[in-house]
């Protein structure tokens, strides 16, 4: 599914990331943890295709397709879903409106024809529902004017209607408590199948009690400094992150 | 500027004599002494305050000269009805002249006058033309005024009698079909205490069926060159209520001069909505004076690309106690494009308690364009609550990674955040019929794949 192989990237001279391998195949979960300013959103950014970094050195490949050459509106289409840190608002542009341009520019992208309007409400109600929503969201502006809890359920909402098929959660636990962490998280499981791989980038673990990952990767200054099962999490949750950081110092 | 070289004052007197009102003898003095002050002063020059960032001196290089009539025999009918709004009384003025057999006025309530000025002028209703006239703007107050009542070849006349609440509203259809003409036009808005009316004024341009382009998506009449001047005096009595729209989308070569100069009476309530969208230069004043706890709403939407300089002046003089005025002017320039804003409030002494907010807002889309915004506050009241704000600004790149990181192809993201900008004050528009063709209009400037109107 995703294959990062030596990915270097900088911020302007800066390096932030330096040399990252990772091998995600289709059905995986893999939970990326690591303190801040250790590259953590850098990845889920540049996996994404944000303006403003240089990879310098190395490749992803995504489904045999080299990503980085991609426009981030072709990844989207080509099934890469990021769900941000901090959703943006968009004032003046409906929920639904949005969502439905999406659809279909997927669809176009892959040569189908524009979903039908019934079809796609019955879809985005379909949807809404699941993760415990008031429909009224829908025709509400993007994020404008959502709660922090809202608008991560909104991004969650735009994932399970868009079914992409590599899912970069960035951050998508931060700033949602326990009730909203559950709906958030049965979301995200519902969506769990055999061709769809996840990127889980997370400060807490609490959030792998609710997602099992198959693989956890620790990432400190840049690099992957340590790959390890579920246990890994709790070991980290444990102790921290500085002895691992220190390993890398040293 | 040396007055012996403008032609409209050159010219005038070989043109005079089929201007309206010919028989008035008070008519004729207004327009001697109109002629007189416009001589005095020629067009406007940027070295008057107002007209700093506005140069017209381009109009006086060549006279635009007066239509003698309204040819209605070769226009675009299909075209027409596009714009004509189906659920409104209609009177289309065609190169500044009535047009009867366009018009739509049947079924009007008893009492209610709405008749070309040329023929009010030829009727008993020319002494309300005469008690009104030059009541709510005087000559001297900018040189288009004057110019407008030396030159005005017809309008509208519009009284609603008191108490009376028209059920639909009256629209003005002001079309231009051939190049270098001018379509001068003077209206009379009287709403009586009480009543409650909305009117539409509305400038668009027609090319003749004959070179018409059969692309329906076309704008049609988009490369005509005139020149539009139009002044409206509007009054609203005690407790009464008018919502104006202007809607402006004249063709992408074309002048347009527009004043709206409005009295309010005790508690009378003006909203008024600007959509200048066309001209190559588009000027619009908009004055009220507000009574005792009168309210204005002002919203104002221009919209520039290519070289086009649109520019609005808005001036609210409070002049009594309890009043209250909101204004948002929002405006998106692209290319070369040139906007400029100035909000002028005035709170007099006695005008305590008023309640004033202003706001201006603008988007800017390429490097090469401008905005001169100027919002004034003149306060001379000691208990008021008066704010202004005003941004100037670029697309939010977030906002258009976003949208890309959705499956939006840049472009088309560019153009939602945009039109999303742009289409609050579309929204504003409570009267269906008008609301869905100025939402094509800026749909048609920022083009989205697959819009579902009725989402938007």
């Amino acid at each position: 599914m995703l294959s990062i192989k030596n990915l270097h990237v900088s911020v302007g001279d800066k390096a932030i990331l330096k040399g990252i391998n990772l091998e995600i195949k289709a059905g995986e979960i893999h939970a990326i943890m690591g303190p801040n300013g250790s590259g953590k959103s850098t990845l889920s950014h540049v996996l994404s295709g944000k303006s403003g970094y240089t990879v310098t050195e190395g490749s992803v490949t995504y489904q045999g397709k080299d990503l980085v050459a991609m426009a981030p509106e072709i990844r989207a289409r080509e099934g890469v879903f990021l769900a941000f840190q901090y959703p943006v608002e968009i004032p003046g542009v409906s929920n639904i409106y949005l969502l439905k341009a999406a659809l279909n520019s997927i669809r176009k992208y892959h040569g189908l024809a524009e979903v039908d309007a019934m079809d796609f409400l019955m879809l985005v109600k379909h949807k809404v529902k699941l993760l415990e929503m008031d429909e009224k969201f829908l025709y509400r502006a993007v994020n404008e004017g959502f709660s922090g809890g809202e608008k991560k359920r909104n991004e969650i909402l735009q994932m399970a209607i868009l079914e992409p098929m590599l899912c970069i959660m960035d951050e998508t636990d931060s700033g949602l408590d326990i009730d909203a962490l559950k709906i958030v998280s049965q979301g995200v499981n519902s969506l769990r199948s055999p061709e769809r791989s996840f990127v889980m980038v997370t400060h807490y673990q609490r959030l792998l009690d609710y997602i099992k990952p198959d693989v956890v990767h620790v990432l400190a200054h840049g690099q992957i400094v340590k790959s390890g099962g579920p246990e890994l999490a709790l070991e980290l949750e444990e102790k921290g992150y500085n002895w691992l950081e220190n390993q890398v110092a040293a | 500027m040396s007055s012996s070289a403008n032609p409209y004052i050159t010219e005038y007197a070989s043109n005079a004599s089929r201007l309206p009102g010919q028989n008035l003898p008070w008519l004729q003095q207004f327009r001697k002494q109109a002629l007189e002050q416009f001589s005095i002063h020629g067009f406007p020059s940027p070295r008057e305050e107002d007209w700093r960032y506005t140069n017209v001196s381009a109009i006086e290089k060549k006279l635009f000269a007066p239509a003698l009539n309204a040819p209605s025999n070769n226009l675009d009918l299909l075209a027409l009805q596009r714009y004509q709004l189906a659920d409104a009384w209609s009177v289309v003025l065609i190169n500044g002249h009535f047009c009867a057999e366009l018009s739509q006025l049947q079924g009007l309530p008893e009492g209610v006058c709405v008749c070309s000025m040329a023929a009010a002028l030829e009727s008993p209703d020319s002494k309300t033309v005469e008690k009104y006239l030059g009541l709510a703007v005087t000559n001297t107050e900018h040189s288009f005024v004057a110019f407008n009542s030396a030159w005005f070849s017809d309008g509208v006349l519009v009284r609603v009698p008191e108490k009376l609440v028209l059920s639909k509203p009256i629209q003005i259809l002001n079309i231009v079909t051939s190049a270098e003409i001018m379509a001068t036009t003077r209206s009379v808005l009287i709403i009586e205490q009480q009543a409650q009316a909305q009117v539409l004024e509305m400038f668009i341009s027609l090319d003749n069926v004959s070179d018409k382009t059969s692309d329906p998506t076309q704008a049609v009449g988009a490369g005509l060159a005139y020149l539009t001047a139009t002044v409206s005096e509007v009054f609203i009595g005690q407790n009464a209520e008018l919502t104006l729209y202007k809607a402006q989308a004249e063709s992408e070569k074309a002048y347009h001069f527009g004043g709206v100069y409005v009295q309010q009476e005790r508690d009378a309530r003006f909203t008024h909505h600007n959509f200048a969208f066309g001209g190559l230069l588009a000027r619009t004043d908009l004055h009220t004076d507000l009574g005792c706890a009168a309210e204005c709403e002002l919203n104002g939407l221009y919209l520039g690309a290519k070289r086009q300089h649109i520019d609005n002046h808005t001036r609210i003089n409070h002049l009594q106690a309890h009043a209250s005025s909101r204004q948002l002017y929002k405006g998106v320039l692209d290319d070369r494009a040139r906007g400029v804003f100035q909000g002028r409030v005035l709170v007099a002494e006695q005008a305590q308690k008023t309640d004033s907010e202003m706001n201006n807002r603008n988007l800017l889309l390429s490097a090469d364009a401008e905005v001169d915004t100027k919002p004034q506050l003149e306060i001379y009241a000691d208990d008021v609550k008066c704010g202004h704000g005003l941004t100037v600004g670029q697309l939010d790149e977030k906002s258009v990674f976003y949208l890309q990181s959705r499956c939006v192809d840049e472009e088309t993201a560019r153009n939602m955040l945009t039109f999303a900008f742009a289409n609050e004050m579309v929204d504003k528009v409570k009267l269906k019929t008008l609301h869905d063709v100025l939402l094509a209009q800026v749909l048609a400037r920022f083009p989205q794949q697959g819009v579902d109107l009725e989402w938007l």
